[in-house]
């Protein structure tokens, strides 16, 4: 720990080094401006940062982590911020590393199927830059509007067509990162299976723990021939479940499989009048996609076990207008139910999808015994929920009773096999879960690759471990003598 | 005093595992055409647990094995203490169907793996050219086949993994969903790692489910030039290929581009037709349809116990000119070169038989690297006799910024480099 006034000195001389390296309004240290950035999508946890600075390029943001290494100092990398799990809360006495003037789309390579972008560019930039070339960008995290795609690497964001087509590592091709020491370094390359350690997997989904990402490759897709999307009312989640289960089993993987229960259809067809069957007890939205030939076929059968599996009523899209009203529901979801209740907690869990009856039963238990309202939306297929917990933040003692029933549902997803994460990541918010999940010999050798990126332990401190590892010195190479020729057995070994 | 220290080891081995399951290594157990002194056989993540502490104690270098198909690739080891036998941690621990999710322990089969997934409907979408080939030792090295166009690679189908580190413990990363972001993703980083981090000992993959229906289309042409514009072609389509496949048995040969389509009944002929319309459009060939996978599909042009073999990377667009490298490349030296591999991703696997004179195949190889350099890749030689391992690095330059952050994990996950020490890219 430093005293107070030599900690300001450093920072003051931090800030003067900033100064130097970015225009002049690229760092902000107004408070009231600071302010403005004191949390992400995740408003209960607030930290005021020291100082923000806003980088437009890769060689500024190499000299801000320079310097932050010179002085000691931590830094935050932020985005959009429009994470949900508190991954970028700034540090109280470090550096928040906002992205928002790196929005350059570089390059779009469609002969070689991939766009190379800034950390800031929105999601949605890269499909809208690539579509005219009849290519998208497949993650789409429901914030794809303003989200960014240095914010995807970080959390390796899915979204709801990620059951087909992966998560975002799974369409990151190349990076270059900014290492915590202030080095700039490609991961991957040009080609797949770049020889040597996978860093860039290693990289994508480490929460901005391992560096900064300065210019990324992401891999574009074909758009599909044609897509299809259907909504199915049902009496009930177990319908719909049963539904679930028998498009899985005859064989199809849908582009996504989305279901809602009474009470977030409830506060969906409040604030976005989506027009979902009147009386559901739930709803599903399926969504496939493919060559017209295939998709046909498929459509029609999941159409069928829809209907032998309770639905009252199939709504098929006729066309985009009617598609993009569909997944408005969907989509407003998480905002709608600030309509139903002041506050709210979006819970992140995963459970094996054949657990869903049994965890969506004991979920309603729960509910009941606590008096705490839960509205479900999940992305059924994959078996991610997202339990809705509502509260009255004015109502002394609701707040902590919330939070007890979103812990205990977690818990039921690991009791279930499941996880307590399946797109927001551990952030801020979930560090206390993660030993719940992990021992504390797998969190120990996960923080191995922190140590080799961060050995102090300045990038996004605090996040996804509970307990920070001593990196100390690592022991490195056994230079010396083999213990055995040393202890006498000579060459054998 | 020597023999006192050794015999210390070996007894503190067999107590560990049981003498039953200890045995001194043969020629057979070569690792890399380096001898190792034991082979401790072990069934399961305890007992590889209770191997690795004795061998921490005792300071042994260690190179785990499964089926041992390829276990010569990569660099010459430095040295091999005890060799770390997985074949009996054969055992599929859990298979769920609805679930679309499989464990297995590390010494499994991919063949039995498939054989299991396929009572339900299913698949691991990971083929294999040596049939043999185990989940750790598929892990470990990252071998994929054609399907990795659609289904990705063997690190987009791990979600979770078991690996007892280098001190004996156990860890794991990911988990039993496929949608998990909690933690690392150490499973990506032990992909491809050849064993030098850890000891692999469970995974659990993501299973696709079995198409009805599988059709072919190949074309086949003697240009370079046009083989890419085949590739492009389907590539660029709205096809939905599950795989892109190029094949040259020699180097002057014709090229054929084969794709994989896979779906439901009759939809799968009806796009088949279509894509060889699309080609005949484009490269003035018209696509044969077939209803059988070509012989040469999914292997590689060399064997486990033969040839020079060698994994070519480009960026997809430049798969003409590669091809056309590496005709040139073979041409200068009069080699018997194959080529063969995953067009559409850009990825080649490159054979020379073991008669080829080694200076030749190093310099071919020497060669190759400028090339594939031209157009973002690399050339790693994955196996060699050992007159040509002698005279190449099997890896290739890689970047300094990345390689000192490679060094620095290896020094992180094991400090006193026992894990099959120099076998790895930059003596890792």
């Amino acid at each position: 720990m430093v005293a107070n006034g030599e900690q300001s000195s450093t920072l003051h001389a931090l800030i003067r080094r900033f100064r130097d390296a970015l225009a002049p309004d690229a760092v902000i240290t107004d408070p009231q401006q600071l302010r403005t950035y004191e949390c992400d999508g995740l408003a209960n946890h607030r930290v005021v940062p020291a100082v923000v600075v806003l980088p437009e390029d890769a060689e500024q943001v190499r000299s801000v982590v320079r310097a932050c290494a010179e002085y000691g100092i931590p830094f935050v990398a932020r985005g959009s911020g429009t994470g949900l799990s508190g991954g970028a809360l700034p540090h109280a006495d470090g550096v928040l590393v906002v992205t928002s003037r790196m929005r350059r789309i570089l390059e779009v390579d469609i002969a070689n199927e991939r766009a190379v972008v800034e950390p800031g560019v929105i999601n949605l930039d890269v499909t809208r830059a690539a579509t005219p070339y009849g290519y998208y960008f497949a993650p789409d995290p429901s914030s794809q509007q303003v989200c960014s795609v240095g914010g995807n690497v970080a959390e390796n964001s899915g979204g709801a067509h990620c059951l087909k087509y992966g998560f975002t590592a799974n369409h990151i091709l190349a990076m270059e990162v900014v290492t915590p020491d202030g080095e700039l370094v490609e991961l991957g390359g040009r080609a797949p299976d770049a020889p040597g350690y996978d860093l860039l997997g290693a990289f994508i989904g480490s929460e901005g723990t391992l560096g900064v990402a300065t210019r990324i490759t992401v891999r574009l897709l074909r758009s599909p021939e044609s897509v299809r999307t259907l909504l199915a009312g049902f009496p009930s989640t177990d319908e719909a479940g049963a539904a679930v289960s028998a498009i899985i089993a005859d064989g199809v993987t849908p582009a996504a499989i989305e279901m809602m229960d009474a009470l977030s259809i409830e506060a969906a067809e409040q604030a976005v009048h989506c027009g979902y069957p009147e009386g559901a007890g739930a709803v599903l939205v399926v969504e496939l996609d493919g060559p017209a030939a295939e998709v046909d076929h498929t459509f029609a059968e999941v159409q069928r076990h829809c209907g032998e599996h309770g639905a009252f009523e199939v709504r098929v899209a006729a066309d985009e207008a009617e598609r993009a009203l569909i997944w408005k529901g969907r989509k407003s979801a998480f905002a709608a139910v600030g309509r139903i209740s002041r506050d709210y907690i979006v819970q992140d869990g995963v459970i094996p999808r054949t657990a869903l009856p049994e965890v969506l039963a004991r979920i309603s238990a729960l509910s009941a015994e606590s008096g705490v309202r839960v509205a479900n939306v999940f992305h059924a297929g994959d078996g991610n929920l997202h339990p809705l917990v509502l509260f009255d933040g004015d109502h002394p003692g609701a707040a902590e009773r919330a939070e007890e029933v979103s812990g205990a549902i977690l818990d039921l997803c690991l009791e279930h096999g499941g996880s307590i994460t399946g797109e927001h990541g551990v952030g801020a918010d979930k560090v206390r879960y993660m030993g719940r999940m992990f021992t504390s010999d797998d969190l120990d050798t996960m923080q191995r690759v922190r140590c080799s990126f961060d050995p102090e332990n300045r990038c996004n401190p605090g996040k996804v471990f509970p307990t920070p590892r001593l990196c100390g010195e690592a022991p490195g190479p056994r230079r010396g003598v083999h213990p055995l020729t040393e202890a006498g057995l000579a060459d054998q070994f | 005093m020597a023999t006192r220290t050794e015999q210390a080891a070996r007894t503190a081995l067999a107590a560990a595992i049981g003498t039953e399951h200890l045995r001194d290594a043969g020629q057979a157990d070569t690792v890399g055409g380096v001898q190792p002194r034991w082979v401790a056989s072990v069934d399961g993540t305890e007992q590889t647990a209770a191997a690795m502490r004795v061998a921490a104690e005792h300071g042994l270098r260690v190179t785990a094995r499964g089926a041992g198909s390829k276990i010569d690739w990569g660099g010459t080891v430095e040295a091999v203490d005890l060799v770390l036998d997985l074949s009996r941690a054969s055992e599929i621990c859990e298979h769920a169907a609805g679930d679309l999710v499989l464990r297995a322990r590390a010494g499994t089969s991919l063949a039995e793996v498939q054989r299991v997934a396929a009572e339900a409907g299913q698949q691991l979408s990971i083929d294999q050219p040596f049939p043999e080939a185990t989940v750790g030792g598929v892990i470990a090295t990252g071998t994929t086949g054609p399907g990795r166009h659609l289904f990705g690679a063997v690190r987009d189908l791990l979600i979770g993994i078991t690996v007892v580190r280098a001190d004996g413990v156990v860890t794991t990363s990911g988990g039993k969903v496929v949608k998990n972001v909690a933690g690392y993703d150490l499973g990506k980083l032990y992909t491809g790692s050849y064993g030098t981090l850890g000891v692999i000992t469970e995974a659990i993959f993501r299973l696709h489910p079995l198409a009805a229906e599988h059709r072919w289309v190949a074309v086949t042409l003697s240009d370079p030039g046009a083989a890419g514009e085949a590739v492009h072609t389907v590539r660029s389509s709205q096809a939905m290929p599950t795989a892109v496949e190029t094949d040259r048995a020699e180097p002057d040969g014709p090229i054929t581009v084969c794709a994989h389509l896979e779906g439901r009944p009759q939809a799968t002929h009806r796009r088949a037709r279509e894509l060889a319309e699309r080609l005949d459009a484009t490269v003035g060939v018209s696509g044969e349809v077939l209803d059988a996978a070509p012989p040469w599909w999914g292997r590689y042009p060399f064997g486990n116990a033969w040839g020079t073999g060698l994994r070519l990377g480009a960026e997809p667009a430049a798969i003409g000119s590669l091809l056309a490298g590496v005709q040139q490349a073979a041409d200068h030296r009069d080699l018997p070169l194959a080529v063969r591999g995953s067009a559409g991703l850009g990825v080649l696997h490159a054979g020379v038989p073991d008669s080829a004179d080694p200076a030749a195949v190093a310099d071919l190889v020497r060669e190759l690297r400028a090339v594939t350099t031209e157009y973002g890749g690399h050339a790693v030689v994955l196996r060699a006799p050992e007159a040509v391992r002698a005279t190449v690095d099997p890896w290739g330059p890689i970047a300094e910024g990345e390689l000192t952050l490679m060094h620095r994990t290896k020094d992180q996950f094991d400090p006193e480099h026992r894990l099959s020490p120099g076998r790895f890219v930059g003596g890792i």
